[in-house]
Formats: C-alpha cells, sequence, structure tokens
C-alpha cells in the first residue's frame, strides 16, 4: 500500500468535502481516504498495482478543484 | 468536466458578471420605464449567477449529497416561474457574494496553520565529496551532512557534529530565546540558527521530523470534529433534506410558490454547518502557534470541562535533575570564602557524582574562578571527596574524620534535611564551612501558574509522585495544591486516575510523556510537557512543546474560549433561522432579504470566531519572533 496526499486549493463548502471523498472512494485500489476541510488536502492509500497516484489527482481535478501538489510515499 | 473546472477557476468573474448585470437590472428598473430591458438583464443576472451554484449542486447530487446549493438553485427557478426575477437576482448575487467573503474570512481563521506550513524548510546545503551543494530538502537522506549558516533554517532532525552556535527553536517549543548548542546535541527541523556554523548529520527528514510531525497533527487536529459538530454533522444530513420537504409540503397545501421558494432559502443551514468548525479551527490554530498542540474539537471540549489536574511530580512539576537549592555560608571573611569556594569548585570537578555536578553547575554560573588544585582530591566511597585542607561530603564522612559539629552547626543541617534535600557539607579540619542543599528544583513559573489555575476556578490540583512522603511534601508545600499523593507506583496512578473519575471527575493528567503514557492515555485529557517531546506527540491529547508551566494555563484558557465560541455561533446560527422563520410567519420576509440575513450570519459566525484569533502575551512573544524568522 502506497500513500498520497494532494494538495488541493482553498475548500470552503462542506458539501464538496462529501463529494470529494466519495468520489475518490469509489476510485478501484483507493482505500482510508481522508479529506482535510480546513488543510485543504485529501489523503488517501492505494494499490499502486491497481491505481496510480495521477489517476487520483485526475479525480479530483474532474471534479473540479485544482491539484496543486502531489505527495506520494511507499 | 471541463465544465467544472473551468467555473470554480473563473468564479470571480462570474460574480462580478452577475453583480454588475443585477445592478444595471435594477436601476433601469427604479429610474427608467424601460421595464423590458431592466427584465432582461436581470434574467441575464439570474442565469449568470444560478450557473455555478446549479453546477455545485448536480455534482453534489450524483455523489447522494443534498447540498445548500440544490435548495438555492431551486429556489432561483421557482422565482422563475412566478415571475420575480429581481429576487432571483439578488438571491444569487447575494449567495455568490457571500460565499466570496466566507473564503477570504475562512482563509483568515486558518491563516495560523498557513503560517506553520510556511515555515517549512524547503532547501539545504549538503557536504558531498565535491563540496557544498543546494540541494530540496525532499532529496536529503539519513546520515547526509548538512551545513548550516548563521540566519539559515535547520533543515533536518539531527545531530550536530561540527560546530556550535546559538539556535532558535520557536518553531518547535513556540519559545523563541535562542538556545546555544555545540557539537552531539540534537537540533530540530524548523529551527532557525541565529549565530554560529554547524554541520549536522542527517537523522530524520521531511514528514518525520519533529515539526513535520507538529504540522501533521494540527492539520488532522482542526477536521476533528467537537462533540458539538458530530451533532450538527448529523443534524445537518437531514436538516437540509427535510428543508427541500417541508418546502414542498407548503407548496402542495398552500399553492403558493412564492413561500415555498422562500422557505428554502430560509432554511439554508449555511451559518451552522459553518459556525462550529470555524470555532474550531481559530483555536486548535492559534494554541499551535503557541507552541500548545491540541488533537482535535473533542480535546478542547473535554479540557473545557476539566474539574480536576493531576500533576506528576519529577520532571514536570520539578526540573527533573539536581540543582543546588540552598547554600548556607558559615565563613564570615569574605577572602577566605572566595578561596575556599574555588577550591570547592575544582574538587568538585574532578567527580562524576549527579551531587558534585549540580554543585559544579552552580558554581560555574555564579562566575566562580577556575584555580588548579595542588593535590588531586580521594574519594571516599559513599561519603564524598577528601584533600589535605578540605572535606566534602556528608555527614558520615565529617564524623569518620572527627570532625565534631557544634549545635548550631547541627541546626543547619537539619534545617536543609527537612526541605527534603540531600546536604553537601563543607568543612576543614575544625568546623563547618558551607553547607549545600541539592534536590530537584521547581520549574521557575510553577507555583504562579498554579495559582492562575486556581483563580480560573480549578481548585482540585494534586501531585502525584512515586517519591517518599517527606520529599514530596517538601516540594508540594512550596505550591497551592489540594492535594498530594506520594510512594505511588505506575500502576497507583493509573488506579488514582480511575478513582477521581468514577467519583464523578473530569480529569486531566500532566506529565513528562516519558514514562507515564498509560497515565496520559487513562485521563479524560492527557497532557504531554516538554520540548521535542516526540513520543508524547502520539500518545497525549495535549502537547505542550515548551516546558513553561504557563503554557498550560493558556492552553485550558483557549480550550474553555474555544468551547464558549462553538456554543454562541450555535445559538447565532439557530437563531437566526428561527427568526427568518418568524419573519416569515409575519410577512415581513421575501426571499432577497432572507438570503440577505443568511449570508451576513454566517459572517458574523466567522467574525465571532475570529476573536479566539488574538493572542494572549505569552502567545504574542512567539508569534513576533516568528515573523522574523520569515523575513530572514
Amino acid at each position: 500500500m502506497a500513500k498520497v496526499t494532494l494538495a488541493l486549493d482553498e475548500l470552503t463548502c462542506p458539501s464538496c468535502l462529501t463529494k470529494i471523498k466519495q468520489a475518490v472512494s469509489s476510485t478501484p485500489g483507493v482505500t482510508n481516504v481522508k479529506v482535510l476541510f480546513n488543510a485543504g488536502k485529501v489523503k488517501a492509500e492505494f494499490d499502486p498495482e491497481v491505481v496510480q497516484a495521477e489517476k487520483i489527482a485526475a479525480v479530483v481535478t474532474d471534479l473540479g478543484y485544482e491539484v496543486k501538489s502531489n505527495k506520494t510515499t511507499v | 468536466m471541463k465544465l467544472q473546472r473551468f467555473v470554480t477557476k473563473h468564479n470571480r468573474q462570474f460574480l462580478l458578471l452577475n453583480g454588475i448585470l443585477m445592478g444595471l437590472g435594477l436601476s433601469f428598473n427604479f429610474w427608467t420605464d424601460q421595464r423590458t430591458i431592466a427584465v432582461i438583464l436581470l434574467i441575464a443576472a439570474s442565469i449568470i449567477g444560478v450557473f455555478p451554484i446549479a453546477l455545485h449542486a448536480f455534482s453534489a447530487l450524483r455523489y447522494k449529497t443534498i447540498s445548500i446549493e440544490l435548495l438555492v438553485t431551486i429556489a432561483v427557478i421557482g422565482a422563475f416561474v412566478v415571475g420575480e426575477f429581481h429576487e432571483s437576482a439578488i438571491v444569487t448575487f447575494l449567495f455568490l457574494f457571500g460565499g466570496y467573503l466566507e473564503k477570504k474570512t475562512l482563509a483568515k481563521t486558518r491563516a495560523s496553520i498557513k503560517t506553520l506550513t510556511e515555515l517549512a524548510p524547503t532547501t539545504a546545503t549538503v557536504k558531498t565529496a565535491q563540496g557544498e551543494k543546494q540541494v530540496d530538502v525532499d532529496d536529503l537522506a539519513v546520515a547526509d551532512q548538512v551545513l548550516v549558516r548563521p540566519g539559515d533554517q535547520i533543515p533536518v532532525d539531527g545531530v550536530i557534529i561540527q560546530g556550535q552556535g546559538y539556535v532558535n527553536e520557536a518553531a518547535i517549543t513556540g519559545e523563541s530565546k535562542p538556545v546555544f548548542k555545540a557539537t552531539t546535541t540534537q537540533v530540530y527541523s524548523g529551527s532557525l540558527l541565529d549565530s554560529g556554523m554547524l554541520t549536522v548529520r542527517t537523522e530524520k527528514v521531511g514528514d518525520e521530523t519533529t515539526f513535520g510531525k507538529i504540522i501533521e497533527l494540527v492539520e488532522e487536529a482542526q477536521d476533528a470534529k467537537s462533540p458539538a459538530e458530530k451533532f450538527i454533522d448529523r443534524f445537518a444530513k437531514f436538516y437540509t433534506p427535510a428543508v427541500l420537504v417541508i418546502a414542498l409540503v407548503v407548496y402542495l397545501i398552500t399553492r403558493d410558490l412564492n413561500t415555498a421558494i422562500t422557505l428554502l432559502v430560509l432554511g439554508c443551514p449555511g451559518a451552522l454547518v459553518i459556525g462550529a468548525p470555524v470555532s474550531n479551527v481559530a483555536g486548535i490554530g492559534s494554541s499551535a502557534k503557541a507552541g500548545i498542540l491540541v488533537k482535535g474539537g473533542e480535546v478542547t471540549t473535554a479540557l473545557a470541562h476539566v474539574d480536576t489536574v493531576l500533576f506528576d511530580k519529577t520532571g514536570t512539576l520539578t526540573v527533573g535533575k539536581p540543582e543546588v537549592v540552598t547554600t548556607i555560608n558559615l565563613i564570615d571573611d569574605a577572602e577566605k570564602l572566595k578561596q575556599t569556594t574555588a577550591q570547592l569548585l575544582a574538587i568538585e570537578k574532578t567527580s562524576k557524582h549527579p551531587l558534585a555536578q549540580a554543585i559544579v553547575t552552580d558554581l560555574m554560573h555564579k562566575k566562580i574562578p577556575n584555580i588548579s588544585l595542588k593535590d588531586s582530591p580521594e574519594t571516599v566511597k559513599g561519603q564524598g571527596l577528601v584533600t589535605d585542607t578540605l572535606f566534602v561530603g556528608n555527614q558520615r564522612l565529617l564524623a569518620d574524620h572527627g570532625i565534631q559539629l557544634d549545635a548550631k552547626e547541627k541546626l543547619t543541617v537539619q534545617q536543609i534535611q527537612q526541605q527534603g534535600l540531600s546536604t553537601v557539607l563543607v568543612a576543614d579540619k575544625q568546623h563547618l564551612l558551607l553547607a549545600l542543599g541539592i534536590g530537584d528544583a521547581l520549574k521557575p513559573d510553577t507555583a504562579a501558574a498554579l495559582s492562575k489555575l486556581k483563580a480560573m476556578g480549578l481548585n482540585r490540583l494534586i501531585m502525584l509522585t512515586g517519591d517518599n512522603a517527606a520529599s514530596a511534601q517538601a516540594i508540594g508545600q512550596q505550591l497551592p495544591l489540594s492535594g498530594i499523593q506520594a510512594e505511588l507506583l505506575p500502576e497507583d496512578k493509573l488506579a488514582y486516575i480511575k478513582a477521581q473519575q468514577a467519583e464523578g471527575h473530569q480529569v486531566a493528567f500532566v506529565g513528562d510523556g516519558i514514562n507515564d503514557s498509560p497515565a496520559l492515555a487513562a485521563a479524560n485529557v492527557g497532557i504531554a510537557m516538554g520540548a521535542g517531546a516526540d513520543a508524547a506527540i502520539e500518545t497525549a491529547d495535549v502537547t505542550l512543546m515548551n516546558a513553561n508551566f504557563m503554557a498550560l494555563v493558556v492552553a485550558i484558557q483557549k480550550s474553555r474560549q474555544t468551547h464558549a465560541n462553538t456554543v454562541q455561533n450555535i445559538v447565532i446560527a439557530i437563531g437566526t433561522v428561527a427568526a427568518l422563520l418568524i419573519g416569515l410567519l409575519l410577512g415581513k420576509i421575501d426571499m432577497a432579504s432572507g438570503m440577505f440575513v443568511h449570508e451576513a450570519s454566517i459572517l458574523v459566525v466567522i467574525f465571532n470566531a475570529m476573536r479566539l484569533l488574538r493572542h494572549s502575551n505569552l502567545a504574542k512573544r512567539i508569534q513576533t519572533a516568528k515573523k522574523i524568522a520569515v523575513q530572514r
């Protein structure tokens, strides 16, 4: 399991949080999704054989949130 | 979903266009007869305004979330159906503008953690075989040798292998007074080298460093919800759909679309969902700036309700290592006193005994000159040190060498012993010259801080210790404690905490975080104290990075303020909705004015939370030091 931390722009609406969490969680190979509302970060664990960090970032980007940085630790 | 990104990116342009069109439309409406132009402008304003809102509503709906945006979207569509175009234009504008202001003000409440993250070092100078090299901190590895120049940030956690200097550790401990560091001492990432030059051997980098852990902890803590927040969350989950249903029912019964859509706008839970989190963010963020790490809203609430504080003695209330507490001088002649103390220093320097080292530290502090001895002192095991002219040690040493104490001298020794201190006596062949009392001294601010806690209504302050009753009493009587529990084993401490809780007390346990993790975990709030207490960060609920006792006072004050602030915000939010509903029943509120009051109430709760960002004096001092650090 690898870990990814995405830094987003400021999050202001609590419903954005639910949205991002559900979208990332429903991506295959991704588990343990945490959206930090105040820090504007998404943290998740993923299986590098199933999915890449870039793909997770793309899911968030598609929801309309800019991903400013993307850090992966194995 | 390119569209969504475009809209999010150009939110401000949408707001601006929406505002201009609405302004023009309303002007035409009021000051000219061009009704058609006015209506066209207002329709355009509404469409541009509702577009980003509806998009949000739709994308949330795809993930089965009924959002505030959905309520507003339906209300705006409803207003279109009834032909209330100026209302729809005003409502969209107020909603977008409110959201914009919310973003700006929220950023302020989050600023504390932002400034902390910005203090994280980004580059480092590495020593390599080819010479010095500038690298990104992410590229550093364990065992890399990093060079730190004055004004530079220390980029890693590690040990100094060469050089010395004064280091400002405000980012870690909240204390901005520079500390002297030399070879073999530990330094922390995020601290600043004031003067000197260091080569540091890397032990931890990035997120693994103490500084990295602090940031992560604070980020997560700001999102860890208080009981009030959890309640609101559950409430809001049903509340928003309920508003939708109620509005529908009202429409079906009254057949009055106008009232139904007004109800949708009034029912928006805006201030309610933002009110409690915003207090927490501000409270936890501003505490973090003062070196007080609180692990989330739940801890804040628990700490605000604590009525009993239990203190570990050694290393928490006290410094944790022996110090010379009293020196009684029986020499009249100033010149002889000078000579004796200088000799004492030289003698004690030859010993590695903890008491000897405490004396050396004390005498060096008093600037006693260094002299060399003619012959090296002889050690008498378990008693002390002996030279040709001086005897330094305990009573046994003097007795064994035939030095008799008179009544007055005996009294002096007794006085020291009654304070729970170890005695070191200095005598020549006939008389006692000096008597030193050595013990574990209280930390400087302890008594004052405990008095402050008392003044705040915390009357149950109890010391727990494994020491014997006499030495516990000796330390305890210098403090405004309500109780002392001595001779406790670690499991006894645990049992004592549980007994207090069984009596219905809310217990905070304050320890140094080194060997009292069971007690820290068992208490309602476990508070660990001490700089760079790495392990404690994970077990304790609250970590005071600064060993200063006043930080405890600030922590409790802040948590009480934060809790009160949360309650105020919930009252404001619920009160606003109630007042609006009453207004609606009395026919005094329409959709546009309802939206205005709503957005205003959101700003009110945010501004209320901002009051928590105001700092106490202690916190202020720390902040100024950090600002200087950033400017460099």
